[in-house]
């Protein structure tokens, strides 16, 4: 007799895939999902220095189409939809009334009244029902979650990559711009986008066709050393590259003002939700904002440990040890007043008060070589 | 291959002993669940701990986790390479990977831990509660 499981997790179509690479497998957001395959540090180095492959299909794709897809996106995001044409996708966020974030995610636009947003894993559902109960007029909205699979590829070489398997050289998109193109005969749906801080993709394809893709691409790389890469690595990636993360950095508590993203929000394009908070929020003062720091004490300061500023009191929203720069690195929202860079502060770590200091972000940049 | 002249804890800590000097460090069973360890912090010389007492702490890029002294005694060394190359205590936890010796304030305690098969039994146990 087996012992009855608490909660269903969900599995990914690379499910088989990743066990069959040696993944060390973890509970993320309700989904069974790959943390790392060899280790962190290795991945997140190859992703840095050569290419590396992410299944990422547990994050969740909505269908927006229809005459009044336009007018319900542009309500739903802060960010102008209007702005976007064909084969270009941007990235946003669901706001509450508050301002604060129902989720970020991306907001493609596939054609004239015709548009796919791409969200967090864990908050899917709840940001189905959020797009559902805020849709109005001629609208199709369909949750295409289950038919397509997500894979990143991410790293210097992903365009040789790339185009090694696919039917069209993607050397020429713009980053952020997508378009159409078939690998292995199978269409799929290629933008130049990521969450590592490096030049790469995210190709959108069948969930039946996932696991041929992947193999493809992996086959493709070995021989330059491309590898597959786990969750641990992606957020070490992100984090150096200073991208938030829902849940840790952004949540129903954080504005675009405070979490520094505040190029998300368009107040010219009309009305949005939240607009009311955030001009209210802007009017009034941001009370807080997330910076990037480094420790001057030893420690790594992690998600939810206190911070102690001249200017109040503030918190850790992400904190890792930074692969590429050797050293412990981490997020805060910190009192407005004690953001600025080289502000000192401390961090509670585990009872031990260490020293941090605001430091410029990104954390790692790198070299500028994709068409704008 | 968890060595036998070594005596375990249920925190996944080993201690070798030679004579009045006891050599510590985690387990490779340790190691490997918490990944690539990147930091490491150890107490300095002169410390006295009783046993099952945290003495540090060790972090992978994902995970924290505190390490306890089997024994009791005064801390008379640290492994300053360990501390500077965390990486040798996933390469090598039961040799050059080791984090502490301390001088024993007991002779009694090292028969209350575990031997490296009681400890085999031990992680198989854990890991089928998973």
């Amino acid at each position: 007799m087996s012992a009855p499981t608490p909660t269903e997790l969900k599995r990914t179509p690379l499910y088989s895939l990743h066990r069959e690479l040696g993944a060390k497998i973890v509970d993320f957001g309700g989904w069974e999902m790959p943390v790392q395959y060899e280790g962190i540090l290795d991945e997140h180095r190859a992703v840095r220095e050569r290419a590396g492959l992410f299944d990422v299909s547990h994050m969740g794709e909505f269908e927006f189409t229809g005459p009044d897809a336009l007018a319900t996106l542009q309500r739903l995001t802060p960010n102008d939809v209007g702005k976007l044409t064909d084969g270009r996708c941007q990235y946003s966020a669901f706001l509450t009334e508050a301002g604060t974030f129902v989720d970020d995610l991306l907001v493609y636009r596939l054609k004239e009244d015709s548009y796919m947003i791409v969200v967090n894993a864990g908050n899917t559902p709840k940001d189905f029902e959020w797009a559902r109960s805020h849709s109005q007029g001629q609208l199709r909205l369909e949750n295409k979650t289950d038919a397509y699979a997500l894979i990143a590829v991410q790293g210097p070489l992903a365009v040789r990559l790339v185009a090694r398997v696919a039917d069209s050289d993607p050397s020429d998109l713009h980053y952020y711009g997508f378009r159409k193109m078939k690998i292995l005969g199978e269409p799929a749906l290629v933008s130049r986008t990521g969450y590592t801080g490096e030049d790469g993709f995210e190709i959108c394809v069948a969930a039946e066709a996932a696991e041929s893709v992947f193999r493809s691409l992996l086959e493709a790389g070995r021989p330059e050393g491309v590898v597959p890469c786990g969750l641990g690595a992606r957020d070490t990636l992100r984090l150096e590259a200073k991208m938030a993360l829902y849940g840790n950095d952004i949540d129903a508590t954080v504005t675009p003002w405070e979490a520094d993203l505040g190029w998300i929000v368009k107040m010219k394009k009309g009305d949005f939700l939240g607009r009311e908070a955030l001009e209210r929020q802007k009017r009034e003062g941001v009370p807080r904002k997330l910076v990037g720091f480094e420790m001057i004490d030893r420690g790594i300061a992690r998600h939810g440990y206190g911070a102690m500023t001249p200017a109040g009191a503030g918190i850790v929203t992400s904190g890792t040890h930074s692969p590429t720069l050797g050293k412990p690195i981490g997020l805060a929202l910190l009192p407005s007043g004690a953001d600025a860079v080289g502000t000192e502060f401390d961090v509670d770590i585990r009872g031990h008060e260490r020293r941090a200091r605001v430091v410029e972000t990104p954390f790692y940049k790198r070299r500028k070589d994709v068409p704008a | 291959m968890n060595p036998d002249d070594l005596h375990y804890t249920r925190s996944h800590e080993w201690v070798r002993i030679n004579g009045q000097i006891g050599t510590i460090g985690i387990t490779e069973h340790a190691q490997k669940e918490l990944g690539e360890i990147v930091y490491l912090e150890l107490p300095e010389v002169g410390h006295v701990y009783n046993a099952e007492e945290e003495f540090g702490t060790v972090e992978s890029v994902k995970a924290v986790s505190e390490i306890y002294t089997p024994v009791s005694g005064e801390v008379i060394e640290v492994n300053k390479g360990a501390v500077g190359q965390p990486g040798i205590v996933n390469d090598d936890p039961f040799g050059d990977g080791w984090l502490i010796k301390l001088k024993l304030s007991s002779d009694e305690e090292v028969g209350k831990l575990m031997s490296a098969e009681q400890y085999a039994e031990y992680v198989q146990s854990e890991e089928k509660a998973k």
